[in-house]
């Protein structure tokens, strides 16, 4: 049987080794960051397209305050699309880490066992964590959550996107049928894509929190590994 | 057979009048100058093709719509040549005399005629909800449309259901295009549509021989090719953040854009801002007002026509996307902290309990090993 994480448990004593790996190869993290940057924009702006700022003062013609908020909306939506286009595709050409996050072995009975010692060590029941190279069974799940709400977000949006451009746009013509599907009414497209907001604003929050506790707690480098590309075991 | 022209003129149109409907219409249909003379002469030669105006369960809006079509000639000719045909709401002829009118067109005209639906047919109960002239409506729909040349749903309730289809939809009233599944349906949705539009639709159809081009949903995109945003004249207000904040403030006075008041016009496809309404003298927002989408398919059962972040009734009374993202992130924030507490203490725990064996493990070891050698 394959194994995916190896036993790290037990505590070794003195003298304690550091060894590292490289794990993430330079276009992942700067995939990482570029959407980190592109979520904050999207979410900020976002929120504030649906619940618009206070009223500004003075004449419509020196104001544009809605006008470069929806712009850095679209700006960072493009980014966001286009870091996921290179991103799948360096899931093609880059190495197998980089295809944890899009293709999960769900078919494989020993992952399944290893994403419930994951759970179990999340709610506390196992002592000692395992050690992961890349992703453990339960980011990897997480992850590839995350990436199909961003690609329903880049298809409800460039769908909303194309209704403001023209039915005769590039975005109204390839996503226009995202609205037909949700029955024709725009307005329950942008409700999706605001619940879209909050559920990655959910996955943000627990996906900070357990890169930090794990960087912690499993003795083994997290927040790091994003920046350098080396995930490091400190015993 | 009679001509549009011919039966114009039998209505007292004077030939002046005729040309200015012609012009007219081209400018509604958004053609040029050039096609005024076709329009013209495809009125004057073809032989008009028979309009039937069926009622299933609506509430007659279209209709009183229709018939403040404020381009006079448009009313008049269209009116009277419809009256000709069928439509038991305005026609002169009632009961069996009626029915009659109807069989003979379906018969003489097989195949060549359009059917205009104002309204839909429940299918809850055998159709029992609506039963016009001793049949089920959606019985007498479905008759007249086999031999149709094309259909035109009339109204949000021909075209999506509208209020009658409103959650639970008791009658289970249905949109004509899941009924009639066979013929072409043109969609000129609204609560009721513009009359220009709709007359314009119907002359577009009778004069070309053709349906209008339709968008994804199927209605014409010359009408609805466009938001009521797109084009609203409130819109430099949007794109710069001033926005009326309650009814009757500083900014609902100078004409700031609605959105916040639940203006709908960013999701509904309609020629409002444009066309207007009675003869172009207003539409709701410029009566200061939201757009309530009444185009738009199932727009009673969006939420509030006064919020833009409508509530979710599939997730219970009054919640929106935001409150429930606040909610989720609220509580997730909370079991975060609650499991960052939980695993700081059993990290102090663990190096307590880690540490310790490793220097008891070397007495106890002595211990066994003195015990062995004893």
């Amino acid at each position: 049987m394959k194994s995916y994480g190896f036993d790290g448990n037990a505590p070794q004593g003195l003298g304690r080794k550091v060894t590292s790996v490289y794990v993430y190869e330079a276009p992942v993290r700067l995939w990482h960051w570029v959407t980190v940057l592109c979520i904050i924009t999207l979410s900020i702006t976002g929120y504030l397209i649906g619940k618009p700022l206070p009223s500004v003062p003075g004449e419509a013609t020196f104001n544009f305050v809605m006008g470069y908020i929806r712009f850095a909306h679209f700006t960072a939506g493009y980014i966001l699309a286009i870091g996921l286009i290179g991103r799948l595709y360096w899931a093609l050409v880059g190495n197998h880490h980089a295809r944890e996050i899009i293709l999960v072995p769900v078919w494989d009975k020993g992952w399944w066992k290893e994403f419930f010692f994951e759970v179990r060590w999340y709610l506390f029941i196992e002592r000692y964590p395992k050690k992961y190279i890349g992703h453990n069974p339960v980011g990897q799940i997480a992850m590839a959550t995350f990436l199909w709400v961003a690609v329903f977000m880049c298809f409800s949006g460039f769908a909303l996107y194309g209704e403001g451009l023209g039915t005769k746009s590039w975005a109204y013509q390839a996503f226009g049928w995202v609205i037909s599907a949700f029955g024709g009414n725009s307005l329950t497209v942008h409700n999706w894509h605001r619940l879209g907001m909050w559920s990655i604003i959910l996955f943000v929050m627990i996906h900070v929190y357990a890169a930090i506790r794990e960087d912690i707690m499993s003795k083994q480098s997290m927040v790091s590994t994003m920046i350098s590309g080396f995930r490091m075991f400190k015993d | 057979m009679e001509t549009f022209y011919q039966a114009m003129r039998r209505q007292g149109v004077t030939r002046r009048s005729f040309l200015k409907f012609c012009s007219l219409t081209a400018t509604s249909l958004g053609l040029g100058s050039a096609f005024v003379p076709r329009i013209a002469y495809a009125l004057e030669t073809k032989p008009r093709v028979p309009v039937i105006w069926l009622h299933g369960l609506e509430c007659t809006c279209c209709t009183e719509s229709f018939i403040r079509s404020a381009h006079p000639l448009a009313k008049d000719a269209i009116l009277s040549l419809i009256s000709l045909d069928y439509d038991d709401t305005i026609m002169a002829a009632a009961g069996h005399q009626a029915e009659a009118i109807l069989d003979d067109l379906i018969k003489n005209h097989k195949g060549n005629y359009i059917v205009a639906v104002e309204g839909n047919p429940p299918l809850n109960e055998d159709g029992m909800f609506c039963f016009p002239g001793g049949e089920p409506f959606v019985e007498k729909l479905k008759r007249v449309s086999a031999d149709a040349k094309a259909l035109i749903a009339w109204g949000s309730c021909a075209s999506w259901g509208c209020v009658q289809a409103a959650k639970p939809n008791p009658t289970r009233a249905t949109p004509v295009h899941q009924v009639i599944l066979d013929k072409p349906v043109i969609k000129v949705p609204g609560c009721p549509p513009i009359p220009e539009v709709m007359a314009a639709v119907i002359t577009y159809m009778v004069t070309f021989d053709k349906i209008p081009e339709l968008d994804r949903q199927g209605r014409p995109k010359m009408f609805y090719g466009q938001r009521i945003h797109d084009k609203c004249y409130r819109r430099p207000h949007f794109d710069a953040g001033q926005f009326v904040e309650s009814w009757d403030d500083d900014g609902a006075r100078k004409g700031y854009c609605l959105y916040k008041m639940g203006c709908k016009g960013p999701t509904t496809y309609n020629a409002c801002s444009t066309v207007r309404w009675n003869d172009g003298v207003s539409f709701p927002i410029q009566s200061g007002h939201g757009c309530i989408g009444c185009s738009e398919e199932g727009f009673w059962d969006k939420g509030s026509f006064y919020d833009r972040v409508t509530s979710i009734p599939q997730f219970g009374v009054e919640a929106n996307a935001d409150k429930i993202g606040f909610t989720v992130a609220g509580t997730a924030g909370a079991a975060i902290a609650a499991h960052a507490a939980v695993s700081a203490i059993k990290s102090t725990m663990l190096k307590k309990q880690d540490l310790q064996p490793l220097d008891a493990a070397a007495p106890a070891q002595n211990k066994d090993k003195n015990e062995e050698n004893v």
